[in-house]
């Protein structure tokens, strides 16, 4: 562990002891461990990572190295609206870059990012199988398809 | 042993199966480059992560190039490691790395000792293709009390990462990012002062490349020397003699103490003191202490905090500080050497010469980064003036005389000036590992029996290995000693201590592979370790010379004690040359 201060609620440490126990504290298992806290917390703050480091007995910084890794892991909290624009290669030929870059615009954040009201975070995914109505941006649960540069600004106003 | 034979650049030999062309080819004398790999052979120290790939060679039959330092010989392979095509493909990866490179040769502290930019040299780079149009990754630099890091520079080897989790076992750093932004750091890349790092300084001591370095401290050195109303006072430490050469084209071992109080005199320094005279001190406290704490646990005192731990490596200090804080009571409070010479310095020495401690400056030569952070600490001060002004590496004084046109091979020698230059032969052993503790056993054998000894040396306790054990006679009484060198080798014996299991009475550990003579702030052994062992060997041979080689017969500290301290571990004593340690762990704190 490093020396920052560390504060977490007892029921957060209680979940993070227990995702790490149902891998047994297996230093090998951190990937999964990783994956499974941030689908409980929808991201990793250094407070998890610290708590996770702690139990697993591993440094801190390891379990950073890996969090910083794998582009699926992220530090930052999820928009109350996430936004993810589909980059598999349908979409990608599809122009799905050009309606990525307009929602950056627009929003004035990065890919990983979360506007300082809280109220979108922008991500980027590989293909969802949904390649029919490429290219695909989701809202949340909600899907959008064919999506052209100029329904960007559309497609925000609706979560105003 | 199974061999096999192989042909390099034409010539046959016969290898040991499993060899590594690398190391097939240096045994013949072949010169393959390589920068991310790493060997320090008998410390069992070895990086080899495959990365930069300078060391591609070209296997017949193979239609990859191979790098060399991963790449096991084959039966009957042939192997050329100089073609055009090799050539070509060494210089594509220099550019690409160097693509990602500040210029900033002119001003950087790795300047002339750097392994990237030797290599430039060597593979002949004169401009690097795309520059004009490629950005670079760039970090904020990082300035912690002994280190700087300035990640622009770091070429990804991860030498320190090695070093710092494999061999030290401390993980303040590790790998983060991938691709142009991977670098080498802290968790969160915030500063090194806020990791667990104990500035042990082996990172710096790997890195080939200006990334990791020192902070340098000899401007600071330099005003106080010119300022008229400063009374400038140095002590060197023991590895220091063994090693300085190396920077003025010395052989290893060569043993440099004349010059070096020539040097130092030729610099400035009104006083040239020895912190072996310290070492000596040391062992008079922390011998008392044990022999102590030895007698109560021999009358069955539970609390009696046996094995006691020697306590004179700060690396090693902020290592159990940060990882086992429920053993704060175990290592003995003596301070290390270079603190308890600048407490005596300014007490003793100033009030011999008159002089308030505010206008003194203790300088320190050390091997040690770690030491640089330690004199920083609060209470080794007193009313915010530190005992220890200034610590500077083997290496910042080596630059430090190269500055002042001092021809060091050809120096004269001098004497240390009295009376805090006066040392013996079981204080200069301190720079190895084992050093420390055998110079406690040769006093504590006396003090504990009341007989003479009939051997000062034992070379039971001497060596490389990372962990050792020796039993010495105490006249009848089996002294179990356990040394250990490396703090990935120092957790083995502290995880026994902890769990109730270490059949030890005194252990010493020194937080750097080899000890102080491996420090973090030693002229750099470009990964080959028989340096390490001729500095060794050299400290050895300083100790055989000294007059006297116990610690206790010291004249110069029987007058400290007679005129100043008292008795050892008396309450003056306790007051300048012990300390306490802090519970440095963090904790999860549960929010209400
Ligand atoms: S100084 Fe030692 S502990 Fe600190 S980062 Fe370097 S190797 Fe690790
Ligand atoms: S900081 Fe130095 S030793 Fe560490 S990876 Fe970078 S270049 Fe290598
Ligand atoms: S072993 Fe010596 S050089 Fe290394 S940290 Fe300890 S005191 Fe410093
Ligand atoms: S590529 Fe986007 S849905 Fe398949
Ligand atoms: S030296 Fe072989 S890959 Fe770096």
């Amino acid at each position: 562990m490093s020396s920052i201060k560390i504060e977490l609620r007892q029921e957060d440490l209680n979940k993070i002891h227990e995702i790490c126990d149902s891998f047994n504290n297996e230093p090998l298992e951190l990937i999964n461990i990783l994956h499974r806290t941030q689908e409980h917390f929808g991201y990793l703050p250094a407070e998890v990572q610290e708590a996770i480091a702690d139990k697993l007995n591993i440094s801190t910084a390891q379990v950073y190295g890996v969090v910083t890794f794998y582009s699926f892991f992220t530090m930052t909290p999820k928009g109350k609206h996430p936004i993810s624009i589909c980059m598999g290669t349908a979409c990608y030929v599809r122009g799905a870059e050009k309606v990525l870059d307009e929602f950056k615009k627009e929003l004035a954040i990065q890919v990983g990012q979360t506007t300082p009201d809280g109220k979108f975070s922008l991500s980027s995914l590989r293909c969802v199988g949904a390649c029919g109505l490429a290219p695909v941006v989701l809202v949340g649960n909600k899907t959008y398809g064919r999506v052209a540069p100029d329904d960007v600004k559309v497609i925000l106003k609706e979560y105003e | 042993m199974e061999t096999i034979k192989i042909t390099i650049d034409n010539k046959q030999v016969e290898v040991e199966k499993g060899t590594t062309i690398l190391d097939a080819a240096r045994k013949m004398g072949i010169d393959i480059p390589t920068l991310c790999h790493m060997r320090l052979d008998d410390l069992n120290i070895e990086n080899k992560p495959g990365g930069c790939r300078i060391c591609v060679v070209e296997v017949q039959g193979r239609k990859n190039l191979s790098p060399a330092c991963i790449t096991k010989c084959d039966n009957g392979a042939v192997i050329r490691t100089h073609t055009p095509r090799v050539m070509n493909a060494r210089r594509t990866v220099m550019e690409f790395i160097l693509s990602d490179h500040p210029k900033d040769c002119l001003i950087c502290p790795k300047s002339g000792t750097c392994d990237l930019q030797d290599m430039a040299h060597r593979l002949g780079i004169r401009e690097i293709p795309g520059q004009e149009i490629a950005a670079m990754s760039t970090y904020r630099k990082d300035t912690s009390p002994s280190i700087i890091r300035e990640l622009d520079k770091c070429i990804m080897c991860r030498r320190c990462e090695m070093m710092c989790n494999d061999i030290q076992t401390v993980g303040a750093i590790g790998a983060f990012n991938r691709g142009f932004m991977a670098a080498v750091g802290p968790a969160y890349e915030q500063n090194l002062e806020y990791s667990p790092c104990t500035y042990c300084g082996q990172c710096v001591a790997v890195c080939p490349t200006g990334a990791l370095t020192e902070v340098d401290h000899t401007r600071d050195v330099l005003r106080a020397i010119v300022d008229p109303a400063k009374t400038v006072v140095v002590q060197t430490a023991p590895a220091v003699r063994a090693a300085l050469g190396e920077e003025f084209g010395m052989k290893p071992g060569t043993l440099v103490t004349g010059k070096l109080v020539t040097a130092l005199k030729e610099l400035g320094f009104d006083y040239v003191f020895d912190t072996d005279f310290a070492a000596d001190l040391t062992i008079m406290e922390e011998g008392t202490e044990f022999l102590n704490r030895l007698k109560k646990f021999l009358n069955g005192d539970k609390n009696a905090n046996i094995p006691i731990l020697t306590s004179c490596c700060p690396g090693w200090v902020n290592f159990f500080e940060h990882n086992y804080p429920d053993l704060k009571d175990v290592p003995s409070t003596a301070k290390s050497p270079q603190q308890m010479f600048g407490a005596i310095a300014k007490s003793y020495f100033a009030e011999k010469i008159n002089i308030n401690r505010k206008d003194m400056v203790v300088v320190s030569i050390m091997p040690c980064l770690a030491k640089k952070y330690e004199s920083q600490r609060p209470e080794f001060a007193v009313d915010g003036n530190p005992d220890v002004d200034y610590s500077i590496s083997t290496r910042e004084l080596a630059n430090f005389i190269r500055q002042a046109n001092i021809d060091f091979v050809n120096l004269p020698e001098s004497d240390f000036d009295r009376p805090l230059g006066e040392s013996t032969g079981a204080a200069v052993i301190f720079g190895n590992t084992g050093g420390v503790i055998e110079a406690a056993v040769r006093t504590a054998y006396v003090l504990y029996t009341g007989k003479k000894l009939n051997r000062l040396d034992f070379t039971e306790l001497r060596g490389m290995e990372g962990v050792r054990q020796a039993t010495i006679d105490f006249d009848g009484f089996p002294l179990n000693i356990g040394i250990a060198h490396g703090l990935g080798n120092a957790r083995k014996l502290l995880d026994e201590v902890k769990a109730g299991r270490s059949k030890f009475h005194a252990i010493e550990v020194m937080a750097c592979p080899g000890g102080c003579i491996g420090g973090g702030g030693q002229p750099l052994h470009h990964g080959d370790s028989s340096i390490l062992k001729a500095r060794a060997a050299a400290i050895y041979e300083e100790d055989r010379n000294k007059p006297i080689r116990l610690s206790h017969e010291n004249p110069y500290i029987i007058q400290l004690y007679n005129e100043f301290l008292g008795e050892p571990n008396s309450e003056k004593a306790h007051h300048l040359l012990h300390t306490h340690y802090f519970d440095k762990k963090a904790k999860i704190i549960v929010k209400q």
